[in-house]
């Protein structure tokens, strides 16, 4: 929009637009994977795909935090609200994922459920406090980027003695998803990776070292700005030109190599691995996900209302799961745009705005129908 | 004899006995409505008020107010139930007349700031020279309401030669913003989650009769207008491109937006497009009269940043779709997920 800075922006756009073009010049091409649903926004959000080449191919990542919830948590999610007389607090594109028999934390709250939509793990915490009598739940989803907050908001809880709230803990963790990526086909055959932004900001670029060393993947770290994501597109064409993989900082005005050690001190003081934990797309995978501590395990609500995990299958038609490994594009999927809209979802990909579909269908749907 | 405790005092509160027909709503509607209101018809006390005879289609809309919070920077309640059809009305090319305004009043709620509403609707009104001749006011029981709805209704006037109508737009014809897009909505929400920002943000809450006046009366072929309210501006151009049969190409570096509505939006993971605003109308016009439409437009005070911000194209899959500030293209969808609560 009408900023000063806009004009450079676009200039810039050009120029690094002009570079990529002039050395991605490989014939077997480039498969760049970008990790976080925060990139594949900003990508289709400023058609980024127009200005490159087409021996780039993008490969769009799981990093969106409501993709990778399987059903069976959101499941979870609704019957504790509707058994168990709690109010449950969660950000906006939680209440519209679908689940188990046409359900939807939305559709809770339409019969009756108690959902509230919050900003910030502050708002859960007033909520709390704002109805002493009533049990409040923090459905609690993410990345590294917001587990910091959900610790704050623990511990809080903890120094002042509340016994009215918990958490739903569904905070999942971002190398863990990677490694996973690279065991299947598409992930095999990816060149490299447009690295996490936010997330890199909390554990700093180390954790990501092995993929280059051990799996010979290129990656940068790139913020979210349009530009950041052409500049780290410009220097993995660079790098695999080079036929070098190392681990390079694109972001480094806000990622050092150990990212934010305090935020990791603290989730390290509130949270620990769980063994194993369900995405969706990527199965149940060791250690990819954190559950409190037991010190903090009253604020559990899992533990504390005795509502179980239970696995389900994805609706049949749904290839949430191919589109969250990068194996099929969301304009492969069967459904997509006729029964699977945004307003309408089937599958989680098409609820978030950082889920693929929703990106494709809001913003690049133009593009397939023209072909 | 002892005067009876009077039944409606400015240090008071809303009760049951309010809305139920009896004197203590005879009281509240004499001694606040018609006082703050103040004109004929509402004076005469009948059931309906008898209007004068007018030459000319007659145009009517209405709208319900249900923000929350009640009173944010730039406005309330009361101004934005008089903008709001006022600019209704007016989208439609016609001079706004008269308002009726219908109070749903939560039990418990303050005179003080019921008070605070009447008048702001009061000068809105009579700033924009519009009276509001009828009224009517229920009470709900506390926990039934939020303080207070406002339903308005208002008609105005046609005249002769005046056609507009989301239906009209054609391909090569020009889109004009009357200025900055997201103000109210963001002022609204950042009330609402007590979002501080370096600047503060202002609800751009406003009527629009005498600029679309000014529009219709300088000569150029104007096919429609539309105020962006809820929805934003991405909803409005999707519904002119779907009632008219067209697609649009926006040029996103041309759409004004204000740095700090940007960053709460950038904050709140908003997009602007989608944002409501209160005072704001897009004009679709011949292209050969987008530049003179435009001069006339940026001499009015309301819209000083008025721009032109893409044109109609021929698609027949009515397809918004913007060139991005970078260069890249992209789609302006219908808005999808959550839309903002109670804005408006
Ligand atoms: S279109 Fe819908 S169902 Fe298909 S993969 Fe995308 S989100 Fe899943």
């Amino acid at each position: 929009m009408k900023y000063l800075d806009e004009f450079r922006d676009a200039a810039l756009a050009e120029h690094i637009s002009a570079s990529i073009t002039r050395e991605a010049t490989s014939s077997s091409g480039y498969r760049l994977m970008e990790f976080c649903g925060g990139h594949t926004h900003a990508i289709s959000r400023y058609g980024i795909t127009d200005l490159l080449p087409a021996t780039i191919r993008l490969i769009h990542g799981p990093g969106c935090p409501v993709c990778v919830l399987p059903v069976g948590r959101i499941n979870q999610a609704v019957r504790l609200v509707q058994q168990r007389d709690v109010i449950l607090c969660t950000y906006a594109d939680v209440l519209r994922v679908p689940c188990s028999g046409q359900m939807s934390l939305m559709r809770a709250r339409s019969e009756g459920a108690d959902v509230r939509m919050i900003y910030s793990t502050k708002n859960a915490l007033q909520v709390a406090r704002e109805n002493p009598e009533r049990q409040v739940v923090f459905f609690a989803i993410g990345f590294e980027t917001t587990t910091p907050p959900t610790a704050v908001a623990v511990k809080q809880a903890h120094a002042s003695g509340m016994e009215n709230f918990s958490i739903l803990c569904n905070h999942v963790l971002t190398p863990a998803a990677m490694q996973a990526i690279l065991s299947v086909r598409t992930g095999k055959m990816l060149d490299g990776f447009v690295g996490p932004a936010h997330v890199s900001t909390v554990i700093g670029s180390k954790p990501y070292e092995r993929f280059a060393a051990e799996h010979s993947k290129a990656v940068v770290i790139a913020g979210f700005e349009p530009l950041d994501v052409m500049q780290a597109i410009l220097m993995l064409v660079r790098q695999i030109n080079q036929g070098r993989a190392t681990v390079e900082n694109e972001f480094s005005r806000a990622v050092t190599r150990e990212g934010n050690l305090k935020a990791q001190k603290l989730v390290a003081e509130v949270f620990e691995l769980r063994d194993a934990f369900e995405w969706r797309g990527l199965g149940s995978i060791s250690e990819s996900a954190l559950k409190l501590r037991p010190e903090f395990s009253r604020f559990d609500a899992e533990l504390k209302f005795g509502v179980d995990y239970v696995p389900v299958r994805d609706h049949k038609a749904c290839e949430c799961a191919a589109v969250l490994c990068g194996e099929k594009r969301p304009q492969e999927c069967r459904i997509f745009g006729t029964v699977c809209t945004p307003e309408n979802p089937v599958g989680s990909c098409m609820v978030s705005s950082e889920g693929a579909c929703a990106a494709y269908y809001s913003y690049g749907r133009f593009r397939e129908e023209l072909t | 004899m002892p005067k009876p405790r009077p039944l409606y005092s400015r240090r008071g509160r809303v009760e049951i006995l309010h809305g139920s027909g009896g004197r203590a709503m005879a009281q509240l509607v004499a001694e606040l409505f018609k006082v703050a209101f103040d004109n004929a018809w509402l004076e005469q006390g009948n059931d309906a008020a008898v209007l004068p005879q007018v030459s000319g289609r007659l145009v009517m809309s209405c709208d319900s107010h249900v923000v929350s919070p009640l009173f944010f920077e730039g406005g309330d309640i009361g101004c934005l139930s008089v903008h709001g059809t006022i600019n209704d009305v007016s989208m439609m090319g016609a001079q706004p007349l008269y308002l009726t305004a219908s109070f749903i009043l939560e039990e418990g709620f303050l005179f003080a700031d019921l008070e605070r509403i009447v008048a702001s609707m009061a000068s809105a009104a009579r700033d924009a020279g519009v009276s509001i001749v009828a009224g009517d006011t229920k009470v709900v029981e506390k926990g039934k309401g939020d303080g207070v709805f406002i339903t308005t209704t208002g008609i105005g006037v046609l005249r002769e030669g005046i056609v507009l109508s989301g239906d009209l737009a054609q391909p090569g014809d020009r889109i004009l913003l009357s200025g900055t897009i997201g103000d109210h909505g963001m002022a609204v929400l950042s009330r609402r989650e007590n979002l501080e920002f370096d600047a503060p943000i202002f609800s751009d809450t406003a009527p629009l009769h005498g600029l679309v006046a000014n529009i219709l009366d300088c000569g150029a072929r104007v096919r429609v207008l539309r105020d962006p309210t809820r929805g934003g501006l991405a909803t409005t151009l999707n519904e002119i491109a779907q009632q008219s049969g067209v697609g649009m190409l926006l040029d996103e570096s041309a759409i004004p937006v204000k740095k700090p509505v940007e960053a709460a939006c950038e904050f709140l993971g908003l997009d602007p497009l989608y944002v409501a605003n209160e005072g704001k109308l897009v004009a679709v016009c011949a292209p050969e009269d987008a530049v003179h439409l435009l001069e006339v437009m940026r001499a009015h005070p309301l819209a000083r940043e008025a721009a032109a911000i893409g044109e109609v194209t021929e698609d027949s899959r009515r397809f918004v779709q913007m060139a991005t500030r970078l260069g890249g293209r992209r789609i302006v969808d219908w808005l999808a997920g959550e839309p903002l609560p109670r804005i408006c």
